[in-house]
């Protein structure tokens, strides 16, 4: 024995086995994708009496069975794909609360810990949480019903003027008339799919996300978007109608747009926007990381890079400041479209967050169409842990700080504010987004319950989280065939369809009581908070 | 709930017909005050149409205090009317000691400057004004403005009126244009400038219903204008919203129909005009009103209108004969002042239109 050697005790999570129940199909072995378990031959002796006093007997004999691999490499992530494969329910993970992992991995691989997912350390519950919709109107201000109302649930995406700049002027008919163009605003769902690009995400997943924007636009007319993420798009969706439902992102390793650009003569629409991501929630200060394992050969096409580690930047070469930023990216991205297509940028909520924003919003062009902030709960496909877990800044009281920054220059609503980072980390996002739009955003973004509703089966609590390494065991965030093929297209855009109908009632079941027909955005008098500090942070009433 | 209502004449019509026109309402209120603003004035008024009237409230010592600003500014006064009041005992009313309506002469540098510029001055003025009243309250200043005045109390509608002596119908205390509400326990603290109907440079609104979008309103309203204050009743912000996008930004009336009760997104996509009402409704989002609410206003060419809010929560019903328009929350209000005019040409406006009243009374419905 050993005392170094690394046994399941060491790991979060061991597998419980019954080898009683066991058939030796192999169908665990087979379907483990970090070869966390294998199959052994254990040599058994069995001590056996065959008279009225004892005259013992041994026999041996060799069994095969399964057991967990002792390795940090391939160790358990707790997927649970063992256990949805065994016929007999003879085996699974189990969570282990004396894991040593996280030192026991530092110590042996010398390399700081990366993994996929969001924060893991809840020492408390959410913000969001502690705040409900109090303000019901009663009497004299009736309640709406949610069935029967018409709602208008959408949210401006663009740079918005402030009324005195409009170039409207009045007719002799005494009609207002366009006298000029005004910067371009979309009007979309309040609920933006976050940026997932091709690459973190498999080629399977991101078509059936792309599948069920396009089925929530022309069959449930609810005008979602999608952002790419970095990482490009597929030429053929680039050349299609269909582009008028994405908004293509860069970030400062300008992944995909050789293509993007190459493709701009062909193109048949607009696209819904241009996103620039200058920062990510889960890992600010970092720029994107996609790991060699998953860079394929699809993904090298469409990024035109080798087989490599792919890691953008952490920030944007050549920008130095806010100034620059607005001038040189935002008004090149605009000119590119030629100022049809709306631009807006997105940064990791920080305690800066207010300084930049009230510099976009001063900006005297008047050219950013949205600031995407995105909190520290927000998911990523990789990224070192001590990122997710200790950086970042939470995003509630961010985008309220914005708000009411902006309100105190009377700007609220010329840069639509979105906000992400966690939200409907309980399944539960209509809720969150809605108290968001309450406290001033005027709409959300998301990526990680995106995956979830296509099956994804990794949580906060340390469940699978192995999107950097390639090996997603639902095909989500993985690049292998033999992986993604277990991933069906069709019923995953099904299950984000169906969340995001179900949603839209709930949005309607939000507002019908508090007797709106369109988005609340700023209205913070609807809602209380049943904790002190939060109400007093959030400039919200405070109950008990 | 509010109980609103508004006249408009090609007569000078006395204040005793606005409270006709209110007391038949008075189930529908709660009895706890009365407020109107008259336009296009009458009677002694009459010969100073271009010069401002201060309607003021106030303590003695407020007297002074508002003498002494209005005398510093260079503001003479060329005529005061200080109603004959009747303090009978027994009456619900929780009076000032002092109401002055006090007509003004331009200040000597002022006489020949532009409207627009004396318009500016006598916003100042009673900005000035109001706030130097506040301590104590010492005042209330309810409008400074030519061929306007406010009269707003506290108390029963019926022994405000007795307490004025407005229900006997006389010449010299008349206007072509009154609106009239008879409820002051509003949802905040009882201030006598929470009481509609509001005025701010030749416009007039009042309201029944609730601002759902109360603080959108005030948060975004604070910042747009000076005059822009107070906010002691969720029906400031339409008088606001109404200044803003009729004088500020100069557009036509049809378009603050759009502002506070913009049309549904799949609306606009199918109007001709989808430009214009989309760039409205991005940029004026904060001034949507989106609750139950009807409007009446009047603009400073003494046109007066109404509209409601989009769902058509709360009522409002035009009625006529040759010589009047009347507005009134309640088809009773205008039985008792128009008892004889053809019901069958009585408006019920609908959440999509909003009904004018132009000087020649010729009625018009603008569909949004």
């Amino acid at each position: 024995m050993k005392v170094h050697n690394v046994t399941p005790n060491d790991l979060y999570w061991k597998i419980r086995y019954d080898a009683s129940r066991c058939t030796l199909c192999g169908s665990c072995v087979s379907a483990c994708p970090f070869r966390a378990i294998e199959p052994k031959v254990e040599r058994r002796r069995m001590v056996f009496s065959e008279s009225e006093f004892p005259e013992p007997k041994q026999r041996f004999s060799a069994v095969p069975v399964i057991r967990q691999t002792h390795s940090i490499k391939n160790y358990c992530r707790g997927c649970g794909i063992c256990e949805k494969v065994c016929p007999n329910d003879a085996i699974g993970p189990v969570r282990n609360p004396d894991t040593r992992h996280p030192i026991v991995t530092r110590c042996l691989a010398g390399d700081s810990i990366k993994r996929g997912g969001r924060k893991n350390l809840e020492s408390m519950t959410r913000t969001l949480d502690k705040i409900r919709v109090g303000r019901i109107s009663q009497m004299t201000d009736p309640s709406l019903d949610a069935q029967r109302h018409t709602f208008d649930l959408l949210a401006p995406f663009g740079r918005i003027l402030p009324p005195k700049k409009l170039p409207l002027g009045v007719s002799p008919e005494g009609l207002l008339e366009m006298q000029n163009e005004a910067p371009p605003v979309r009007w979309i769902y309040p609920v933006v799919i976050g940026d997932m690009s091709i690459g973190a995400l498999s080629w399977r997943m991101w078509e059936a996300v792309a599948l069920a924007v396009a089925y929530l636009n022309e069959q449930c007319g609810l005008p979602v978007r999608m952002c790419s993420g970095e990482g490009g798009v597929p030429v053929r969706l680039l050349k299609s109608r269909y582009l008028k439902y994405m908004i293509l992102q860069i970030a400062s390793g300008h992944f995909g747009w050789n293509r993007i650009a190459k493709a701009m003569p062909h193109m048949v629409e607009d696209p819904a926007g241009v996103l620039i991501k200058i920062g990510q929630g889960a890992k600010p200060g970092d720029g994107g990381l996609l790991m060699a394992q998953k860079v394929a050969e699809h993904i090298q096409a469409i990024r035109g890079v080798p087989k490599a580690d792919l890691l953008s930047p952490p920030n944007h070469q050549g920008l130095y400041s806010i100034e620059e930023s607005v001038q040189k990216m935002f008004l090149s991205f605009n000119a590119a479209f030629k100022f049809r297509v709306p631009v807006a940028i997105k940064v990791a909520a920080s305690a800066t967050s207010v300084s930049v924003f009230n510099n976009l919003v001063r900006d005297p062009y008047n050219i950013v169409g949205g600031f995407f902030l995105d909190g520290i709960d927000g998911g990523t496909g990789a990224a070192h842990e001590v990122s997710l877990d200790h950086t970042g800044h939470p995003i509630v009281s961010k985008l309220r700080d914005c708000y009411l920054a902006a309100v105190n220059q009377g700007r609220q609503g010329q840069i639509p504010l979105w906000a992400a980072g966690g939200l409907g980390k309980t399944g539960d996002l209509a809720a969150d987004a809605f108290k968001m739009i309450c406290l001033g955003a005027n709409g959300v973004f998301t990526g990680k319950l995106i995956l979830q509703m296509a099956g994804c089966v990794g949580n906060d609590m340390g469940r699978c989280n192995a999107c950097n390494t390639g090996l997603c065991p639902v095909g989500i965030t993985t690049q292998e065939h033999a992986l993604v093929h277990r991933f069906d297209v069709d019923r995953a855009a099904q299950n984000i369809v169906n969340y995001f109908l179900a949603m839209d009632q709930e949005f309607k079941k939000l507002m019908a009581p508090i007797g709106n027909s369109s988005l609340p955005v700023g209205r913070s008098d609807a809602l209380v908070a049943t904790d002190h500090a939060v109400a007093e942070k959030l400039q919200i009433q405070y109950v008990c | 709930m509010c109980r609103i209502g508004a006249i408009k004449s090609v007569e000078y019509v006395h204040p005793s017909q606005a409270l006709l026109l209110m007391q038949s309402q008075q189930k529908g209120h709660d009895n706890s005050g009365f407020a109107m603003v008259m336009h296009d004035l009458g009677g002694i008024f009459e010969a100073y149409k271009h010069l401002p009237t201060l309607s003021l409230a106030c303590t003695d010592e407020g007297v002074k205090i508002a003498e002494d600003i209005l005398h510093a500014a260079g503001f003479n006064r060329v005529m005061q009317w200080v109603p004959e009041t009747n303090p009978q005992p027994g009456l619900d009313i929780n009076a000032m000691p002092n109401y002055l309506f006090q007509t003004y002469d331009y200040p000597k540098h002022a006489r020949n400057i532009e409207q627009k510029e004396k318009e500016e001055l006598l916003l100042n003025m009673r900005l000035k004004l109001r706030k130097a009243l506040e301590n104590d309250e010492q005042g209330f200043v309810y409008s400074f403005w030519p061929d306007v005045v406010t009269l707003k109390e506290i108390g029963d509608p019926k022994d405000i009126g007795t307490y004025f002596n407005l229900w006997e119908s006389d010449h010299k205390f008349t206007a072509k244009v009154i609106t009239a509400q008879c409820r002051q326990n509003t949802n905040y603290d009882i201030v006598r400038y929470a009481a509609h109907p509001f005025f701010l440079q030749g416009y007039t609104a009042l309201a029944n219903g609730e601002n759902t979008f109360y603080l959108k309103n005030v948060e975004l309203q604070r910042k747009l204008h000076r005059g822009y204050i107070g906010f002691e009743s969720d029906s400031q912000c339409f008088l606001y919203t109404l200044h803003y996008v009729h004088r500020e930004l100069g557009w036509p009336l049809a378009y603050y129909k759009h502002v506070i009760t913009p049309l549904p997104f799949e609306d606009i996509e199918r109007r001709e005009d989808k430009a214009q009402l989309l760039a409205i409704r991005q940029s004026l989002a904060h001034l949507e009103i989106n609750g139950p609410n009807t409007i009446i206003g009047v603009l400073p060419d003494h046109t007066l209108f109404t509209c409601c809010d989009a769902k058509k929560l709360r009522p409002v019903c035009v009625g006529r004969n040759e010589e009047m328009v009347v507005f009134s929350s309640e088809v009773c209000g205008l039985n008792e002042v128009l008892p004889e005019r053809d019901w069958e040409t009585d408006i019920y406006p609908h959440e999509r239109e909003i009904v004018t009243v132009a000087n020649d009374l010729e009625v018009q419905r603008w569909k949004q």
